[in-house]
């Protein structure tokens, strides 16, 4: 079978669980994990097909949620318009700042480390200023009502997000064949190489961390949506960058399927280790760790990798 | 807005958190101008050596000056043993794979601290705790003279580690040449161990000096991380002397955008300097040009 194949069965099957679960507590498991599949894929446009490992992607995650919330709040905004004006404005931040970064050839860990400053920069903002709820976070008002994005019924929360994660996946193959992401992908593979042949490496990434900056404010407004309430250490905090990345690199680098499988992985063990030790704090991010070490280690194309079916190799190429 | 009442403490303040900086980022720019690597796990590993000197002092009753000589050789075996045994044969060669492993080091650490010891936070009681040194225009807290002096000590002994023993001979052997260094008979992957176990062992002096004046949360590396690889960037890559003034800059500045923006606000300054430190100058300020 292969990744794709299985990715497909997997993505099907997550459809059925509104009507086949009727536990909250699965409903609300399995929308964690369709969630973080599609900030996974926001990531995996980056770093998987791109080759530029984010550690702040947060920020985007956080610039839609309170975006969002702050527009809704402060400005009396319809929900829908905030959705898309933060989503656009996620996307846009992230434009600029590839447009600084990538111009000043940040690459590699550089890269890594601006991102996670700049996060932490807007992590410290909001945490400061009244208008945004300063070290309290942001409450969006109870209103149900599908005229304020809000649902009574969870069941609805779930189908957009799974739509949301069919979404990711159809950019991720629109990457995989189209001209843009053979670009993307040859930066990834060798800069000057892709340069030599006439590829726009400024453009081309900075398109890159723009959509990948626009998914990421998705789920951010998605977030707020559902949970109508964020503070400064859920938007920009470590936990939601950390996240981003792990669901990719565990799951398979710039593979289609790679971050629902990681996010799948990675959650169902989280959970197994919360109900195996009584729910210790910090036991599921322990593993989270290992998993991530073990799978550098023996799993260079992560969970997507074990499917696809290996070339034969002879015996004295094999340790080479 | 220029009170030098106000000003001056400040900056006397900020010198002194300066000096933490400065001892942190020590082992972090040996590690980096020898292997390249940006060790994402150094602020857990000072988390860690807090940890350590705190229940040594709490349990055992060691002061945490004394515990410097138990815990400086237990971190270098340590230290030696991550990058042998975990960092070298999981990163396959790869940059980003080895920021990724010393990433996946940091969540395992800090959390199976939050597990194991709860996110309270900690600090130690010694006689000279509260202790305080008159300068005149200030009062600064005994505990952070001795780290401020600790810092400068401690820069000295690694710069002469590095400029005049065998072992300094070989690391900017390794750091210059690795292929020619293995060509010469220096085993790399050695030398690689022992740069990360150095480098490590200084973090647990650092935290030794730091424990009397500070506190210790499983929290705590997470905060220092950023701070340090900006004092060992600002400094240049691998320069002792860099990581000092670079430390004592931040320190300032710490304070000073504390006092004008408000305290909330002090860390972006840090981050701020960050940010354009990375644009604009990578070298920093004593770093060699690429």
């Amino acid at each position: 079978m292969t990744a794709r194949l299985a990715g497909t069965i997997l993505l099907a099957a997550l459809l059925c669980v509104p009507f086949v679960v009727h536990s909250e507590f699965w409903l609300s498991f399995w929308l964690l994990v369709l969630m973080f599949t599609f900030l996974g894929q926001s990531w995996n446009v980056l770093g998987g097909y791109g080759g530029q490992f984010s550690f702040g992607h947060a920020l985007f995650f956080g610039i839609g949620a309170y975006g969002t919330a702050v527009l809704q709040v402060r400005l009396g905004v319809n929900a829908y318009a905030a959705a898309a004006i933060a989503i656009a404005l996620g996307a846009l931040i992230a434009a600029v700042i590839g447009l600084l970064v990538f111009r000043y050839r940040l690459r590699g860990a550089y890269f890594a480390l601006v991102t996670l400053a700049f996060a932490e920069v807007a992590r410290v903002l909001v945490a400061s200023f009244q208008f945004t709820g300063s070290g309290f976070g942001m409450l969006v008002p109870l209103s149900r009502g599908i005229e304020n994005f809000q649902f009574a019924d969870r069941r609805a929360f779930y189908l957009i997000a799974w739509g949301l994660v069919v979404l990711g996946s159809l950019i991720a193959l629109w990457l995989e064949n189209s001209r843009f992401g053979a670009q993307l992908m040859a930066v990834r593979e060798n800069e000057d190489a892709a340069q030599a042949l006439g590829i726009d490496l400024v453009r081309t990434k900075v398109l890159a961390l723009a959509l990948s900056g626009g998914m990421a404010a998705t789920v951010g407004v998605f977030y707020v949506q559902n949970y109508l309430f964020v503070d400064s250490h859920i938007a920009f905090g470590p936990a939601m960058s950390i996240e981003a990345l792990l669901v990719c690199i565990v799951g398979g680098l710039g593979t289609v399927f790679g971050p629902l499988f990681g996010a799948v992985v990675l959650h169902a063990l989280g959970e197994a280790a919360k109900q195996a030790t009584g729910n210790a704090p910090g036991l599921n991010l322990v593993l989270y760790g290992v998993v991530l070490i073990v799978a550098l280690r023996f799993l260079p194309h992560g969970v997507a990798g074990l499917f696809a079916r290996r070339p034969r190799r002879k015996p004295e190429a094999a340790n080479a | 807005m220029l009170n030098f009442g106000l000003l001056l403490p400040a900056v006397l303040n900020g010198v002194t958190m300066g000096a933490v900086y400065a001892l942190i980022a020590l082992g972090l720019t040996l590690i980096y101008g020898v292997l390249h690597i940006i060790n994402f796990a150094h602020g857990s590993l000072l988390m860690l050596a807090l940890y350590a000197a705190f229940f040594l002092y709490a349990l055992g009753g060691i002061d945490p000056y004394v515990a410097i000589f138990v815990l400086m050789p237990s971190f270098f075996v340590l230290g030696y043993g991550l990058q042998r045994f975990v960092i070298q044969p999981t990163s396959h060669g790869r940059d980003e794979n080895i920021l990724l492993v010393t990433l996946g080091l940091a969540i395992i650490i800090d959390n199976l601290a939050l597990w194991l010891w709860t996110s309270t936070t900690r600090t130690i009681d010694t006689k000279y705790s509260f202790e305080v040194v008159d300068l005149g225009v200030a009062l600064i807290p005994l505990p952070k003279a001795i780290a401020f002096f600790g810092a400068l000590v401690l820069a000295a002994v690694l710069w002469w580690l590095i400029a005049w023993t065998d072992l300094g001979k070989a690391i900017r052997a390794v750091a210059r040449e690795r292929e020619g260094a293995r060509l010469v008979g220096i085993r790399v992957e050695h030398i690689y161990a022992m740069t990360f176990g150095l480098g490590t062992a200084v973090v647990a002096a650092a935290a030794c000096l730091l424990l009397p004046a500070f506190y210790v949360t499983p929290q705590v590396g997470y905060a220092f991380v950023l701070v340090a690889f900006t004092t060992v960037v600002l400094g240049g890559m691998g320069s002792f002397t860099g990581a000092l003034v670079a430390g004592l800059l931040l320190g300032v500045v710490e304070a000073l955008c504390g006092l004008y923006l408000g305290e909330s606000l002090g860390q972006i300054g840090i981050f701020v300097i960050f940010i354009l430190v990375l644009l604009f100058r990578p070298t920093g300020l004593f770093g060699a040009r690429a």
